[in-house]
Parts: structure tokens; sequence; C-alpha cells
């Protein structure tokens, strides 16, 4: 599962500095993600989650995602 | 418009601040809903919260209200500010308190007025949930 999520937030943010997911608690259903992309600066932090939010639209959908977290950074 | 999203759409714009959670101020049934409450009490706004959980209804009109799709959700005067890990960024850096205050002036500074509202139920309008 926590490959499913990286491979989408790779294709979503393909110029991404950083892409990490961890799954916090080993079950394959609470996540954190961090996502670190130029495309963020200037970016408020509701709109930066949106576009995280659209990327794992698919296992929030179907329900695979049960708990996320989310970091976003516009530079390491 | 469904009756339900009226009363969702009602409490967000006359509740100051209202975190749409899963339980209620008292007892959280998720640790997102929790971070996000702590995270106002830890600024010390009052708010109000509405339990989503006695009706999965509230959760799809909600999100397709807000454009949202996760629990919990914070409002201010009307306005998305996030989830947790948004509202718990904002405290942190002092942003919610500058917010808070932009939007309600000093009306929110009131630790530990919290309250839950269900938006559920029969009739029309907001009511507390009994002992809450």
């Amino acid at each position: 599962m926590s490959e499913r999520l990286e491979e989408l937030l790779r294709t979503a943010f393909p110029a991404a500095q950083e892409v990490a997911v961890v799954d916090r608690t080993g079950g394959g259903d609470h996540f954190h993600v961090t996502v670190v992309d130029g495309r963020f600066d200037g970016l408020t932090l509701l709109e930066q989650h949106r576009l995280v939010y659209s990327a794992l639209d698919g296992p929030l959908k179907d329900g695979s995602i049960h708990e996320l977290r989310i970091t976003t950074r516009s530079e390491a | 418009m469904s009756e339900l999203r009226d009363r969702i759409q009602q409490t967000i714009e006359t509740e100051p601040v209202v975190a749409f959670v899963k339980g209620t101020h008292e007892q959280a049934f998720c640790g997102n809903s929790e971070r996000a409450m702590g995270a106002l009490r830890a600024v010390g706004a009052s708010f109000t919260a509405v339990d989503v959980l006695p009706d999965p209804a509230i959760r799809q009109e909600l999100s397709a209200l807000s454009n949202w799709p996760t629990i919990p959700q914070v409002f201010v005067a009307g306005e998305l500010v996030g989830g947790a890990d948004i509202v718990q960024e904002l405290a942190a850096s002092g942003e919610l308190e500058a917010k808070l205050t932009e939007k309600l002036g000093d009306s929110w500074r009131r630790p530990g007025a919290e309250r839950t509202v269900e938006v559920t139920g029969g009739g029309g309008g907001l009511r507390l949930v009994p002992g809450a």
C-alpha cells in the first residue's frame, strides 16, 4: 500500500525533491506522507494539502486510507 | 440542496469556530480529531464540535460542501482552515491566533468554552448533545 501511495505522489509531483510515505502503525491504512516540491511555493497550506488529496483521490475514496497525515514544504 | 446539507452550511456560517470531528469535544474517537481540537485548545480558542459519526451522510455532505475529503475539518467564520495537520501547524507558528483575531476580533479567546452540537435528527435547527 505504501508503494502505491508513493507511486501516485511521484506521478502527481514529478519534480518533487522528496516524496516519503510512512505506514504509521504497520497496518497498511494509517499513513504519513511528506512531499517537498517547489510548486508549493506561494500556495497556502490548504492549497498544498488539496494537491496531495487530489493525488491520493483513489485510495481516499475506496477507503484504503483510514487515516492520513500530510506534511508539505516548498523546499527541503 | 438537502436539509442536512443546509444544516451543515448553517452551522459553518453561524458558529465562529467549528470543528467537525469523530466524537465530541469531551471524547474524540480519532487521533486526528483529538489533534485538531488540541490545537484549538492550545491557543485558548472557544469552539463548537460537530460529531460526524452518528450518520455517514454528515461526512458526505460536509465534504461535498467543503471539497475536503477527510475528517476533522475546522472552520473559522465560515471559512475552511484545514484538517488536523494544518491547524496544528498554524497553531505552532502563531498564524492560527492571527487568523482567529483577523476574523473574529478577540471574541474567540475563551479557553474551555467548548460544546458539541448535532446536525442530524428531526425538527429544524441545532440541538445540544445531552450532557455535553
